[in-house]
């Protein structure tokens, strides 16, 4: 019974969060906010899915996968690099290098600043 | 009450695909059609998985995670594309 209540309660709890992170999507008005609600709200709903995956196969079908686990890995894993390349293609795309706001030291943004400044500021390649 | 708390969620992740799909056609920009792909196909991975409990099968985890794997790696390599006109430099 309480096994029943905790999964039906990761299901209910991980559809919302991937409803809010779609609504999100369309909802806020600025894309660098509008890369907010995916990559967190929807990662965190698809892993209480595969909580409550994990959950049903081990409590009422009676065994353990650890393909839940593999995918929630995964997922978690590459969220964030997906999230920081799609707000490098809205900075190319959008913005300048004198539209963006300062960085308070004299070198620019990383993503503008080329091998040669770079290597100039630190005084030695990779 | 799995099997309502189940149908609640298929539904919610159906209704997210479906968004996903309206925002594809209607982004603004190339990166805002970017990141709705990418939101697709993490949805379709929740919709996979759940659609795996409700046949009571551990077949779908497979395809879920082949989902998962080409989901980043097509997304990387569309904003790669975007970024630098090439995908393997």
């Amino acid at each position: 019974m309480i096994v029943d209540i905790l999964i039906s309660a990761f299901l209910v709890i991980s559809g919302i969060f991937g409803l809010v992170g779609s609504v999100g999507l369309i909802k806020l008005p600025h894309p660098m906010m509008r890369l907010h609600a995916p990559t967190k709200a929807t990662t965190l709903g698809v892993g209480g899915a595969l909580i409550a995956s994990l959950l049903y196969f081990y409590f009422v079908a009676g065994r353990f996968s650890y393909h839940e686990l593999m995918i929630t890995l995964f997922l978690f894993l590459t969220a964030p690099i997906t999230g920081n390349f799609i707000a490098k293609v809205h900075i190319h795309r959008h913005e300048t290098r004198d539209s963006l706001p300062s960085t308070g030291s004299e070198r620019p943004w990383a993503t503008f600043e080329s091998d040669e400044d770079r290597i100039r500021a630190e005084g030695h390649e990779l | 009450m799995i099997q309502f708390a189940l149908l609640f969620a298929l539904g919610c992740f159906g209704l997210a695909i479906l968004i996903n799909l309206y925002k594809i056609i209607t982004a603004p920009g190339i990166g805002d059609r970017i990141l709705a792909l990418d939101t697709l196909a993490i949805n379709a991975i929740a919709l996979i998985t759940l659609y795996g409990i409700w046949m009571e099968t551990a077949m779908y985890f497979e395809a879920s995670m082949i989902f998962a794997m080409t989901g980043f790696i097509s997304t990387v390599s569309y904003t790669r594309f975007i970024l630098r006109g090439d995908i393997i430099e």
